[in-house]
């Protein structure tokens, strides 16, 4: 979500010139920020509500449906550790999913922003 | 301590005390030097909190897994699974699908409009004083909760391994850590602890490696084979393969299993010593590269913690090992022993290797969580509420280490005193305080723009009060025998983790204190935060 500009040298912590208030209210206001916005939130908080959602599910999965669980698959596997690897396999897929979302969809809006606001201030 | 001594494998354990020893002292020696070189470059707030912000992606990755995988996690969780299969395996996704949250919704907007610590965010656009005192306090709350876990977690593990069992001894211990953690933190600050995290997560990754791959080559790296001499050798046949054996085993334990995973889920993102490590990286976007690495690194070590127990129960076997430690902490230390030959010198090292790696993991877990405690003393508390931010960068820092000596002290003393008293119940109590104080009011502070100070003063005061009261009135500290208090009883809520009731209420806390309030929301701050947290505007 930001610029990859190189790191401030070793130092005092000193921020960047701050833009002012009025101009943050600007940014909060324009259409630009308002995609950026609609961007992250869009994609973020539905999956967010869609992997708790898939985590309760085998929580629930595995209090409450014992019989089906134990379904042997393959020699000694059965459902529920299918169940519980494919919990481990969606996170790291749900981590790369949102990773390229924000390399290409995010990061290049809100670098559009700072760069320009921190110009002007 | 357990009858478990006069056993073959556990005189081993103490005969071969001096190799675990020798190991043990090397990596304090090690972490020590680290830390005096990092103290060198610690110069000003930003290095002593922050470590410069210099830290890569990749690096803060490692640190972030080191300062996530507890004793807990590692002994822990491959005792359970070692004891009840499939459920000590269930008990550890939770831990991992919560690294989400922190990716998709907390670590680069927290990264972007903070500075120093979880109060930086909370505070951004309401009352400073209030806000950061709630703040403070919640961090300090959830911190000695888990320390407190750790600290007689370390206790019980030195006298497990080493055969310490005298209180004298217990207590030395104890104050062993307490000591080395200050050491870590006054000297070497934010890069000393975050060295020490990344030595302790490669040690960790190491060891582990290693045994999972000498259980699955004893195994001809057939899986079902494995799964199948676990399940035979647990007594449990098929049984121990699905789940239920731990959590299923009343409606109770059933609904207490669900309100854990909640707690798990959405707590990790708001446990403030892993919310300051967002700092130590120079931008959001390495932010988010180091909740990649860590969902990397955190995982494969719980995918390997699978090998671990189940490999446990099929080479050393659950008789064994509850003789050892009735809740099976000693199951990975037994099964290097183990699987390395009980009456080999390749047995006795493997032991060593992984007794001196738990070590490690407790030292650079609750360097982490001292930090985080006196880092929002010093800063939330001492700078911004005491001195109403007249303090300079100096003085905030040398109130830093004080705190920490502070911390440190009523940790020892705390540690000490519950020695034995079951605190495991405590980690899965910060857990919980996490997500029901922390969690609500970072995600509205970010997210919604009608949040106010009264909505962040109710969802923290509301949603600490909640977890600490049902968990003082339920089994985990009264009415049981494996409660902290086993003698009393004053038990009425049922579960032992809260999470369930206590999310929700600081959720409708903080949502309800924020319609309730006579006071405006600040628009233009805000406007600032908003922007701020999505782009990295002006920071830090």
């Amino acid at each position: 979500m930001t610029t990859d500009a190189p790191p401030p040298p070793s130092g005092p912590d000193t921020a960047p010139a701050q833009p002012t208030a009025q101009a943050f209210v600007r940014m909060q206001e324009s259409p630009e920020f308002g995609e950026l916005r609609r961007a992250h939130r869009s994609f973020a908080f539905p999956l967010t509500v869609a992997f708790i959602a898939w985590y309760l599910l085998y929580v629930l999965l595995s209090n409450y449906a014992g019989g089906f669980m134990g379904t042997r698959l393959l020699g000694n596997v059965n459902v529920a550790l299918v169940l519980g690897l494919a919990q481990f396999a969606t996170t790291f897929l749900i981590a790369w999913f949102y990773s390229r979302h924000a390399a290409g969809k995010l990061d290049p809006q809100a670098e559009a922003i700072k760069s320009r606001m921190e110009a002007d201030a | 301590m357990s009858p478990a001594l006069h056993l073959a494998a556990e005189n081993a354990t103490t005969e071969h005390r001096a190799l675990i020893i020798t190991l043990f002292a090397a990596f304090v020696v090690a972490t020590l030097l680290i830390t005096v070189w990092a103290g060198r470059q610690t110069k000003d707030a930003s290095d002593f909190y922050a470590g410069g912000r210099q830290f890569t992606g990749f690096q803060n990755g490692l640190a972030i897994s080191g300062d996530y995988m507890s004793a807990a996690s590692f002994l822990g969780i491959a005792g359970a699974i070692a004891l009840f299969g499939y459920d000590g395996f269930l008990y550890s996704i939770g831990f991992l699908v919560a690294w989400l949250v922190a990716l998709l919704l907390v670590a680069e907007p927290l990264r972007n409009s903070g500075r120093y610590t979880m109060g930086d965010v909370l505070a951004y656009r309401m009352r400073q004083r209030p806000v950061r005192t709630a703040a403070g306090t919640s961090t300090i709350v959830v911190s000695i909760f888990y320390l407190l876990a750790q600290m007689a977690g370390a206790g019980v593990l030195v006298s497990l391994l080493l055969g310490i069992t005298s209180d004298g001894g217990k207590i030395a211990i104890v104050t062993l850590v307490g000591l080395l953690m200050v050491v870590y933190v006054t000297v070497g600050g934010m890069k000393g602890t975050t060295w020490v995290q990344m030595v302790k997560a490669v040690l960790l990754i190491a060891g582990t490696l290693l045994i999972t791959f000498l259980v699955l080559w004893k195994f001809d790296f057939n899986i079902s084979a494995l799964l199948g001499k676990a399940a035979e050798n647990s007594g449990h046949g098929a049984a121990f393969l699905e789940p239920g054996l731990k959590y299923g085993v009343s409606g109770t334990s059933r609904l207490d299993f669900l309100s854990l995973g909640l707690a798990l889920v959405l707590g990790t993102a708001g446990l403030p010593h892993i919310l300051i490590r967002f700092y130590t990286v120079p931008t959001a976007k390495a932010a988010r590269k180091s909740v990649n690495w860590a969902i990397g690194i955190i995982g494969a070590f719980y995918l390997m913690t699978i090998a671990l127990g189940f490999g446990a129960a099929a080479i050393v076997g659950p008789e064994t090992i509850t003789e050892s430690n009735a809740a099976g902490n000693t199951a990975a230390p037994l099964l290097a022993l183990h699987i390395g030959g009980t009456d080999s010198a390749s047995g006795a090292i493997l032991l060593a290797v992984i007794s001196a790696v738990a070590f490690a993991t407790i030292l650079a877990v609750v360097a982490g969580l001292t930090l985080a405690s006196s880092s929002s003393f010093a800063h939330d508390i001492y700078a911004n509420v005491i001195r109403k931010g007249q303090a300079t960068e100096k003085e905030e820092v040398r109130a830093a280490r004080w705190a920490t000596v502070l911390i440190g002290i009523v940790s020892i003393a705390l540690g000490a005193l519950a020695r034995d008293l079951n605190v495991a119940g405590l980690v899965a109590l910060a857990f919980a305080v996490a997500a029901s104080a922390n969690l609500p009011t970072i995600l509205y502070s970010l997210f919604w723009k009608r949040f106010t100070t009264r909505g962040a003063l109710w969802s923290i005061y509301g949603g600490l009060t909640a977890s600490v009261v049902l968990v003082l009135f339920s089994p985990v500290v009264s009415g049981k025998a494996s409660s902290m208090f086993p003698d009393a009883d004053f038990a009425w809520f049922p579960l032992a983790n809260p999470g369930l009731i206590s999310i929700p209420i600081g959720f409708l806390l903080g949502w309800l204190g924020s319609l309730l309030s006579k006071e405006e929301p600040d628009r233009d701050k805000y406007a600032e935060l908003e922007v701020k947290s999505l782009t990295g505007v002006g920071a830090h």
